[in-house]
């Protein structure tokens, strides 16, 4: 039997917001358990909550990136269930009338084709604290820092038919939000979570499957394995005669494998009701507006004016793209050089290269844009060759002098005065007469030979298209 | 001097007739006199009163005249008050030493109020007769064997008392109203939104809101300008241009159309209340104001839309006592369910395990539509016939509660309590502004007549009652204590 998988995420990013959601506590990642915990996140009573109007900015920001209906009146509910971490003993969200409706996502695929995926919703709630088991005299510690972080959580419509798929939209989500400058969005330290909904189907049946939701994953590579683990095991157990069942499963990274979270399955109901501490959010139009002007030029935009501007092929345009600060660095680097294809090839190429062996990321890149050019601007004046120009690049990496500097100091410069490449020539035409007799009787492909001889003489430095015309005028 | 009203306190504090320490000293003896056996304090707060009062009375001669320098105030045990124990009259909080103020208890201290203590209530201010305070029932200044009322059943028995010289409370369902007119006093629930509610140990949020009990309706408005006004901690609060409420307690009433709810004047009355109020709204006739009955079609309907939503808010709004922070905690637990079970089950009382329980009921899914949702669409028609009457008239008035004080332990079961509340309940749906004076006697028990007006109108309602306060004397009469009683035979 052929199967189709059908999966849909459920994508929780926090909001780079200053505060918390509901109160004045710093969000800042890292501090000591329970500083950044005040009377209100500790669910102190009498306490009350305040909307942190930057929240809901940034929530309507992200809807208009992805084309999405803003909720003109959006309501807060409470989410009842009782958690060591969560103080109130409800989680503050929205159940029917969230900020951001239904909008959507183009991604485009490894055969190069694109695909629109359906984002059904994204609405914002607070983040519960954590608990640590650690060893607190046999007792479990609670940390309440994270406790009211804001969130946002982006739901899509069971649209993604393959685990790549699944990864496809993560990372187009994950770069809008970057270029929106929402989220920090680092999945490796939770300020991007995803869940994911997978069910898999007899290929050409209308309904779903029964659906499992994986939770605890926490890298695109990890989403990728997870989900395809899982719809392996769903297959299993259906071609075994077995049904699966609705649960919530971990994925266990270290085992490459999901497991069931809880023995019996019980449908929660978490009692929602609206929220009598704070009134509806009334977005107008002149908000809406507002923020529209604030948003920044989008990935897909920036692809189209980088082919149009720069000449850069879509391929290019798409990698370069993906991230924020790399387009920017890509960008910064062709206006100044002059040169946007070879930019395009030493961003995307050697930096990449550079950033990916020390795990960098691109604002630690000891080579900032400005120097990239600078080094550019030399190989076009004829400064360096594109070669010698590789090792100037890894002297950079270690030297922050200026490119013009290391260039000076290790007597890289390419030779082009023409007497001193003369006598290069003519050193290597006197060293290599069997060549040279081959020339002259007409096999001219041994001239490369002649160059390279040249080259190796002169360290590198020589201009290689004045060597190849000088030995030819010569010969 | 104690038993003098905020008004008459602050021209002796201003003429220099009395202290401010001196008057703290009389309520603190008075106090320690008789509230072992009213039990309308759960803390006393004597030695940080005596400070705040000598202070006060420093301040003066510098030449302060805040409008509340001085005199002695007693909080509703269910504000929150920075390192003084705060109980909402639970066992749950029997050790919570709050470290923050309310809003309302700020703003009386920036006021120049003196903080005697905190006062009884019935537990997290769910019951109308102060029985349910894990702290033993508040009693009766008038007859120590009938109940205060509730659920802010300690601060009327203070102020009755002259325990203290005011007192705040708290009204979701006619916790201020109803203790008032037990206790023979005048009591305002203001405007929802009108007042701040940060700091307010919720009950219900979307009904409750804080209010003063006090001697006179003129205290009531001195209270209201201190307490009234927006606050950026409690969203629900609402910005409206300030007002000072005493400003129109002396306009006539000429012409003034009041409006009998035949509802309240129905079936289940006390026939001594009925004619004490239909005597009082005589008084307001012969003031210049018309009368005509009006129609409050779904008041039946109030007592069982509140017995939803108000539970269904307080099953969410409790679920933070839960002994992981602070709090009751139980011994030993053997795991974290354990641990929330009995911390829980041990810590609440029974009422309030109940409306926990109905609450969660009434939200579960599958019960939400018939439940919670109905009592919402409820609560709007409730609205919409308050709406519709004051089309017609400016104030509403009727008895506030069916029957004068009941006997400690009399009502046994719930929903007999439920319908004590039977003429409060719906302005708590509506939102609207009612206030409770007393208006005569039933077998030596005080009588409390209801005045109602429309979102935000408290300065009509408060005009309204001060001028029947000038021609009646109901709210001059003091309870005889026993144990000053027996004090003056002795003597």
């Amino acid at each position: 039997m052929q199967y189709e998988t059908v999966i849909g995420l459920e994508v929780h990013v926090q909001l780079s917001t200053e505060s918390k959601l509901f109160s004045g506590s710093s969000t800042k990642f890292g501090a000591e358990p329970n500083t950044q915990a005040n009377i209100f996140d500790l669910a102190l009573p009498g306490t009350l909550p305040v909307l942190n109007e930057k929240a809901v900015a940034m929530a309507v920001k992200f809807g208009l990136a992805i084309g999405a209906d803003i909720g003109k009146i959006s309501v807060f509910d409470r989410k009842n269930y009782f958690y060591p971490d969560l103080p109130k003993g409800y989680q503050v969200s929205q159940l029917d009338y969230p900020t951001v409706g239904k909008g959507s996502l183009t991604v485009t695929l490894e055969d190069g084709s694109e695909k629109v995926i359906g984002v059904t919703r994204a609405h914002m709630e607070e983040d519960a604290g954590k608990s640590l088991h650690e060893d607190y005299h046999g007792m479990s510690g609670i940390d309440l820092n994270r406790a009211g972080t804001p969130l946002l959580e982006i739901v899509s419509e069971p649209d993604i038919r393959s685990a790549k798929e699944a990864v496809a939209y993560l990372k187009k989500l994950h770069s809008i939000i970057r270029y929106l400058d929402i989220s920090d969005a680092i999945m490796a330290q939770g300020s991007m979570r995803c869940d994911a909904n997978v069910s898999i189907r007899p290929v050409g049946q209308e309904e779903f499957g029964t659906r499992t939701e994986i939770k605890n994953i926490n890298s695109f590579k990890f989403v990728e394995k997870a989900i395809n683990y899982e719809v392996r095991r769903q297959q299993e157990v259906i071609e075994d005669g077995g049904r699966v069942v609705q649960e919530t499963r971990l994925y266990d990274a270290d085992r490459d494998e999901t497991r069931s979270m809880r023995s019996k399955e019980v449908a929660n109901d978490y009692r929602y009701f609206p929220e009598p501490d704070l009134l509806p959010i009334v977005i107008d139009d002149a908000y809406i507006d507002a923020i529209r002007e604030q948003l920044p030029e989008l990935p897909d935009a920036r692809a189209e004016r980088f082919t149009q501007e720069f000449g850069l092929s879509e391929y290019d345009a798409g990698v370069l793209v993906a991230s924020r600060e790399m387009a920017d660095y890509f960008e910064t680097a062709a206006k100044l050089s002059d040169d946007a294809k070879l930019a395009a090839n030493w961003v995307s190429q050697d930096l990449q290269a550079l950033l990916n062996k020390h795990s960098w990321e691109i604002s630690e890149s000891p080579i900032q844009a400005e120097r990239l050019a600078d080094l550019i601007k030399r190989i076009k004046d004829n400064t360096i060759s594109g070669k010698i120009a590789k090792t100037v690049f890894e002297t950079m990496v270690e030297d922050s002098s200026s490119v013009d500097a290391i260039i000076e100091a290790k007597g890289l410069k390419q030779v082009t005065d023409s007497g001193a490449l003369e006598s290069l020539v003519d050193q290597v035409i006197a060293e290599n007469p069997d060549q040279v007799q081959q020339y002259r009787d007409g096999k001219v492909q041994v001239i490369g030979f002649l160059v390279g001889q040249c080259m190796q003489l002169s360290k590198g430095k020589a201009n290689p298209a004045q060597v190849n015309e000088l030995l030819r005028s010569k010969l | 001097m104690i038993e003098k009203t905020v008004a008459e306190l602050s021209e002796a504090l201003a003429s220099g007739e009395i202290t401010s320490v001196e008057l703290t000293r009389a309520y603190l003896d008075r106090i320690a006199l008789h509230n072992t056996e009213l039990n309308a304090y759960i803390t006393v707060c004597e030695e940080s009163a005596l400070e705040q009062a000598r202070i006060a009375d420093e301040q003066r001669a510098a030449g302060s005249t805040l409008p509340l320098l001085g005199i002695p105030i007693a909080h509703k045990d269910l504000f929150c008050t920075k390192g003084v124990l705060t109980t909402s009259g639970s066992k749950i909080l029997h050790n919570f030493i709050s470290p923050y103020d309310a809003t309302v208890v700020e703003r009386m201290q920036a006021a120049g109020a003196v903080m005697l203590g905190k006062t009884n209530m019935d537990e997290f201010a769910m019951g109308s007769s102060n029985e349910s305070s894990y702290y033993g029932a508040a009693r009766n200044p008038w007859n120590v064997d009938k109940v205060p009322g509730g659920s802010s059943g300690g601060s009327a028995a203070a102020v009755a008392a002259d325990l203290c010289a005011m007192a705040t409370g708290t009204d979701t369902g006619g916790s201020i109203r109803q203790p008032a007119a037990f206790c023979g006093i005048t009591g305002i629930k203001p405007s929802y939104g009108r007042i701040s509610r940060w700091g307010m140990i919720a009950y219900a949020s979307s009904l409750d809101q804080a209010g003063p009990l006090c001697k006179s309706a003129e205290d009531a408005a001195l209270l209201l300008n201190v307490m009234a006004g927006v606050d950026d901690k409690d969203s629900t609060s609402i910005s409206l241009p300030e007002e000072d409420f005493t400003a129109s307690l002396n306009e006539s009433l000429e012409g003034l159309k009041i409006g009998l709810p035949k509802q309240h004047f129905a079936e289940g009355l006390d026939a001594g209340i009925e004619a004490a109020i239909r005597n009082a709204v005589a008084e307001l006739e012969a003031l210049g104001a018309t009368v005509k009955e009006i129609d409050l079609p779904n008041s039946d309907l109030a007592i069982s839309a509140y017995y939803v939503i108000a539970p269904a808010e307080a099953s969410a709004n409790l679920s933070r006592f839960d002994g992981v922070r602070y709090g009751y905690r139980c011994e030993n637990p053997v795991d974290l369910e354990d641990m929330y079970k009995r911390s829980r089950s041990e810590g609440f009382g029974d009422e309030v395990k109940r409306r926990i329980m109905v609450g969660t009921y009434a939200l579960s899914a599958g019960f939400y539509d018939a439940y919670y949702r109905k009592a919402q669409k409820i609560r709007r028609l409730v609205k919409e016939d308050y709406a519709r009457a004051f089309e017609e008239v400016d104030v509403i008035i009727g008895p506030t509660t069916p029957s004068p004080a009941f006997g400690l332990d009399s009502i046994k079961d719930s929903v007999t309590m439920y319908l004590e509340d039977i003429y409060t309940i719906a302005l708590n749906l509506a939102g609207l502004p009612g206030i409770s004076v007393p208006a005569g006697f039933v077998d030596g028990l005080p009588v409390g007549m209801q005045i109602v007006a429309t979102d935000f109108a408290e300065a009509k309602l408060l005009n309204v009652a001060h001028q029947f306060q000038k021609v009646t004397d109901w709210h001059m009469r003091k309870p005889i204590l026993r144990n000053a009683a027996s004090q003056q035979r002795e003597a």
